[in-house]
């Protein structure tokens, strides 16, 4: 198995491992793939709410070289993105980025997945925010 | 000391080839280049003297007699014709074939094929320790049996199963008993009298010997075992295996057999203490790390751990200075994770976190020293990236929790 030089130093020098508060309401937490599969992927971004721009991100990954690989690269692009562009990575971008061979490809499909994943956690959690305000917005009336 | 990179430690997947050997090997390839079936000159008899020698080697390794030794191109043919030898040879006395789960693919595609024919093939399971149960032997056993085949050692595992045992039940069905005998052959003793052999695969580039050359054993007497040729055309090797011997091939396959012969008694015992000192420095240093298969029915330079949280591919990456092997999915052609640890009831999640460590003759204390270090600074590391480590040591059940498959997450 021949390893592109992007994927060892991704593998070799990993970027923003590590965690976020989960309970932080302007963190995402995307948690994807299977310990059967040999693959799971942890992502999660704190999102600006005002701006909507990706400030931090950090992952953990349980997988080959490629999905540690795809997940750091992902946290990379991510950041200083805003929310809707984050949403637009494609997988194809990854695998053309990082060379993967065909039978990689799946790692960054659990990448983008993972991406989707955390931002549609934020969401959800900005979702009930925005739902609050307008709760005590009527009970304040 | 200084110790040579890359490390070798997967001596399960081939061998290299012993200098002693290749030094015997030479002159068959340039002075004594005769084809060992030309009976009308020097070239061929100085050939058919190196081939009976070789036969000659390979039968006192395994207590057997010279003309029950067959040359093939290796292990995978052997098994090859025994299986396919017998059940064409013996078809109007049955149709049965018994075998087990963790057996080599050259064992079970074979009977896969001969399933397509209408053969029938029992494949026995495995108890945890990765060794078959003898009752379920008896049990499986009919009169249409002709054919047991049961490995001596499992390559990925290391586990020896009970092949004594087994032979005396065979002998007392009178059901032919075939053994592949790869990985056991040169490392620990194999008497195919005192076992009850009947058949037996042998392989070359396993033993410090060459790639592409092997043998099998046919027993002659109490009983005589009939094989039906699977490669025909000229009636070599008694009619059973057609083809110009691989005349430099067999003569080191020979001396290999003939250095294992001398040396087995003190290498094995190199070879456990070495093996016993890499599973100590690793599995003391680490916490959560599973041993795959019986710790006392093993090989004595083999051991196949599971290092949980962390998976087999991106280990391997990290320690890219040892040649090791792994049972992960992602090392596999066909992304799936080994059958064999499967067979043995290791969860899926341990089944890719594992490593299959085979130390061999050339392997130093200094290299498994090296290696247990390596092992143990890239296990860490990983676990710092990894969300199953963080998650079991939150106190978070993983074997609980319930997996969103990726495309469920849009």
């Amino acid at each position: 198995m021949a390893y592109s030089d992007k994927v060892v130093d991704h593998y070799n020098n990993p970027r923003n491992v590590g965690s976020l508060d989960k309970k932080d309401p302007n963190v995402g937490t995307g948690l994807v793939g299977a310990p059967e599969c040999g693959d799971v992927m942890k992502l999660q971004m704190k999102v600006n709410p005002d701006t909507r721009v990706i400030e931090e991100a950090k992952f953990k990954t349980f997988g080959c070289g490629s999905a540690i690989a795809s997940s750091s690269l992902a946290t990379e692009w991510v950041k200083g993105k805003t929310v809707e562009e984050a949403l637009a990575i494609k997988n194809t971008d990854i695998v053309r980025e990082l060379s993967l061979p065909p039978v990689k490809i799946h790692c960054s499909v659990l990448a983008e997945d993972a991406i989707k994943a955390a931002l549609g956690d934020w969401k959800k959690k900005q979702g009930d925010a925005e739902a609050k305000p307008a709760e005590s917005a009527t009970s304040a009336h | 000391m200084a110790i040579k990179l890359p490390v070798y430690f997967d001596n399960h997947a081939t061998t290299q080839v012993d200098p002693r050997v290749v030094d015997a090997m030479l002159p068959y390839f340039t002075d004594k280049f005769g084809n060992a079936a030309s009976r009308n000159h020097e070239f061929g008899w100085k050939a058919e003297e190196a081939v009976e020698n070789g036969r000659g080697q390979i039968a006192k390794l395994i207590n057997a007699t010279p003309k029950e030794i067959v040359f093939t191109s290796g292990a995978t043919e052997s098994t090859n014709l025994a299986i396919k030898g017998v059940a064409e040879m013996y078809r109007e006395k049955g149709n049965h074939i018994i075998t087990q789960v963790t057996e080599h693919k050259a064992t079970l595609d074979t009977c896969k094929r001969l399933e397509k024919y209408g053969y029938e093939v029992t494949y026995l399971p495995v108890e945890k320790d990765g060794r078959i149960s003898l009752d379920d032997l008896r049990r499986a056993i009919t009169p249409k049996t002709i054919l047991i085949s049961i490995m001596y050692a499992n390559n990925e595992i290391g586990v020896l199963q009970p092949i004594a045992e087994i032979g005396k039940i065979a002998k007392e069905k009178g059901v032919f008993f075939h053994v592949d005998a790869v990985q056991a052959v040169g490392k620990i003793p194999v008497d195919v009298q005192r076992d009850g052999i009947d058949l037996m695969s042998i392989s070359g580039h396993k033993i410090y010997g060459p790639k592409g050359v092997g043998a099998l054993y046919v027993r002659r007497k109490n009983p005589r075992v009939q094989l039906a040729a699977i490669i025909d055309g000229g009636g070599h090797e008694r009619g059973m295996r057609s083809g110009t011997l691989n005349v430099p091939g067999i003569v080191g396959l020979g001396k290999a057999c003939e250095l294992c012969q001398n040396e087995m008694a003190a290498e094995s015992e190199k070879m456990s203490r070495l093996r016993d000192r890499l599973k100590e420095s690793i599995m003391s240093r680490l916490d959560e790390t599973y041993i795959n298969g019986s710790t006392t029915h093993r090989l004595p330079n083999n051991i196949n751990i599971s290092f949980a949280y962390v998976e087999g591919e991106s280990l391997l990456m990290g320690i890219n200075d040892v040649a090791v092997s792994s049972g992960s999915a992602c090392t596999s052609a066909t992304l799936e994770p080994s059958y064999v640890l499967k067979a043995l009831g290791v969860g899926e999640d341990l089944a890719h976190t594992s490593i299959r460590f085979g130390l061999g003759r050339f392997n130093t204390q200094e290299e498994v020293d090296y290696v247990a270090d390596r092992v143990v600074e890239t296990v860490s590391r990983l676990r710092e990236l990894s969300p199953l480590y963080e998650m079991a040591k939150e106190g978070v059940d993983i074997s609980k929790m319930k997996w969103v498959a990726a495309s469920d997450s849009h």
